[in-house]
């Protein structure tokens, strides 16, 4: 073989590498949430369930419940707010696209601590206006998640020739709203996903702002618990993990059922 | 032109709703259209009558205002001044989801995401009309282009030629009341453009709609257009059949563009002109004095004496024939088509006589 390909036997190697540098890690938590004094046994996923352990769980499902929440209304952001704005920007006000790239790249350079300096006036007001329900960090993380939300639909809005398409529909009779959910979206889709997807990881993953600003999260709640419980801390990690794999392969299906290259 | 292969002949209209419903087409009118972008002016003052059910085409090199002005139309582009009539509305400020127009562009346009069968039907179902109707029309709209058989497919599934029939069938398929054709054949290869022109006019005069079509190419231009406006630099420098433009030229503009044609000094007296010691008679009025003479390459050929002497700078193989720049000696350039068989080179002596025919003077 004379191909730029790596060989079989590098593959494996690579494959294997790269799998142990994911697999280490969480195999280690697995056998740790295993661990029962000398032996192994299923009890720390069995105390779950444990009704006299409730009270102690209580902050994971309620961090746990306010992180879904904010999954969904920062996925709302990105989706009808950051969407609609970069296809604004691209089809009608190109010379902005350089600014506002660099606006939206921003966040990535400002470490979350420096973030909530700011952040922390504006919540007074935010706390003011619409209560301190935990579902108002979404506008937060509506920032915190710009740079990677903005990079996945970019690359979408790249590939496809949304210009000549919404020409292409007006033309045809239909209006802004119907070009943006008829032929826009379903084109973008891709991009849509991975943002989405992201945003939701960025979401679940979120310590600092939710900690420093005093809101209950699934992370500030892991730290809650682990301090008195370390193994149900490591079992919501993985469990958490695993909702993430499942999610995504969810989402690849969904994308490929709907996708007309999937088909004969 | 005939195209190469056989085109699928048009069903007959008692099985067709579109052929069924063909009307007269409706007139469109540019009135004193001016675009600028920022401050330089594309378009400056653009007047255009096109009449109803007639086949115009916008002719002119890129940068020259033909497809701003096609845009201006679809409302795409807002003019500066000016307005643009449909039938008997002013348009002017009409969005363009509103102005029941029908558009194929230059790059491909179909949407991805959507199977032939629901891309042609995309309009309709705007239009609010009922699925089942709106599938059985688009598939008549197929039909017309001969695809019906490949209404299952999605538009990557589709060779180039194939999606611009598509998109011409969605275009055609709301009987919008004019058909707006943006260079839909510039990404075709030669072969296919020449095929989908003849069958876009096929369909057009079967049709009876209204039809503007911008391009840059002369031959399509002349081949299927019942007037051709030149447009150069904001302006239509001329607008007539194909056979005025091509016969009578009214500018050193429109007659190269149009007819290839090449310009020389001669004197005009009456009904004739002399040019290198030839009479020759001229087309249109009488005029007499210094005239600018309009010669087509057929108009000259190569001769082993006589005439005068140039230089070969450029030689195209074209077929049955050859077309051969040459430079004069007064360092004027003439085009000469001639047989293939008479061989030049570049930096070849030759010389060029003019054909005893009619010529256009200016």
């Amino acid at each position: 073989m004379t191909s730029l390909a790596p060989s079989r036997t590098t593959r494996w190697v690579i494959g294997i590498l790269v799998g142990a540098f994911f697999a280490i890690p969480m195999a280690s938590t697995f056998f740790y949430t295993l661990r029962d004094d000398d032996g192994y046994s299923l009890v720390h996923w069995a105390a779950l369930f444990d009704p006299a352990k409730a009270a102690l769980y209580r902050p994971i499902w309620t961090g746990l419940g306010n992180s879904l929440v904010l999954a969904l209304v920062t996925v709302a952001i990105v989706l009808f707010l950051l969407t609609p704005t970069m296809v604004l920007v691209h089809l009608r006000f190109p010379k902005l696209r350089p600014g506002f790239e660099f606006l939206a790249l921003l966040p990535i350079s400002i470490p979350a601590i420096v973030v909530v300096v700011g952040l922390a006036p504006i919540y007074q007001h935010i706390a003011r206006m619409l209560g301190t329900g935990a579902w108002t960090l979404a506008f937060a993380y509506g920032v915190t998640v710009l740079p990677f939300a903005f990079r996945s639909i970019q690359a979408s809005i790249d590939a496809v020739d949304i210009r000549t398409l919404s020409e292409a529909a007006r033309s045809l009779g239909a209006g802004w709203p119907t070009v943006l959910l008829r032929v826009i979206a379903p084109n973008l889709r891709s991009g849509l996903l991975a943002a989405s997807l992201i945003s939701v990881a960025v979401v679940l993953g979120e310590f600092t702002i939710a900690s420093l600003l005093n809101r209950q999260v699934f992370q500030t709640a892991l730290v809650v618990v682990k301090n008195s419980d370390g193994y149900a801390a490591s079992v919501f990690t993985l469990l958490a993990l695993a909702f993430a794999f499942v999610m995504l392969i969810v989402i690849q299906l969904a994308g490929r059922a709907r996708s007309g290259k999937g088909r004969p | 032109m005939t195209s190469p292969t056989p085109v699928r002949s048009l069903p007959r209209t008692a099985e067709n709703s579109l052929l069924a419903d063909a009307h007269s087409g409706t007139r469109v009118e540019f009135r004193g259209v001016v675009k600028d972008y920022g401050s330089t002016r594309v378009l400056h003052g653009l007047d255009l009558d096109v009449a109803p059910g007639e086949f115009v085409s916008l002719l002119g090199p890129s940068g020259c205002g033909k497809t701003t002005a096609l845009r201006v139309l679809a409302g795409l582009e807002h003019a500066n001044g000016g307005a643009v009539l449909l039938g008997d509305t002013d348009v002017s400020t009409v969005p363009t989801n509103r102005r029941d127009i029908g558009m194929v562009f230059q790059s491909y346009s179909l949407f991805p995401h959507l199977r032939v069968i629901d891309n042609t039907a995309f309009g309709l179902r705007r239009r609010k009309v009922a699925k089942a109707q709106a599938q059985r029309r688009a598939a008549d709209a197929l039909e017309l282009v001969g695809l019906d058989h490949l209404a299952d497919r999605f538009p990557h599934q589709l060779s180039g030629g194939q999606q611009q029939r598509v998109a011409l069938a969605r275009a055609l398929v709301t009987e919008p009341r004019v058909l707006l054709l943006d260079e839909p054949l510039s990404a075709l290869d030669a072969k296919v453009r020449v095929q989908l022109r003849d069958e876009i006019r096929r369909i057009q005069l079967r049709l009876g709609i209204t039809t503007v079509f911008v391009t840059h190419d002369q031959e399509e231009a002349l081949a299927v257009s019942d007037r051709i406006a030149v447009m150069n630099a904001g302006r239509i420098e001329q607008i007539g059949t194909p056979e005025e433009l091509y016969l009578s030229p009214a500018t050193p503009n429109v007659a190269a563009f149009v007819g290839l044609s090449s310009i020389v000094a001669g004197v005009a007296s009456g009904a004739s002109v002399l040019v290198w010691g030839e009479t020759l008679p001229i087309v249109g009025d009488p005029v007499t004095g210094e005239v600018e003479v309009f010669l087509r390459p057929e108009n000259l050929r190569l001769v082993a004496s006589g005439g005068i002497e140039a230089v070969v700078q450029e030689s195209t193989f074209l077929g049955s024939f050859r077309r051969t720049l040459v430079r004069t000696t007064d360092g004027a350039l003439l085009q000469v088509q001639h047989p293939a068989s008479e061989r030049v080179e570049y930096d070849d002596r030759v010389r060029v006589a003019i054909e005893p025919t009619p010529v256009s003077v200016r």
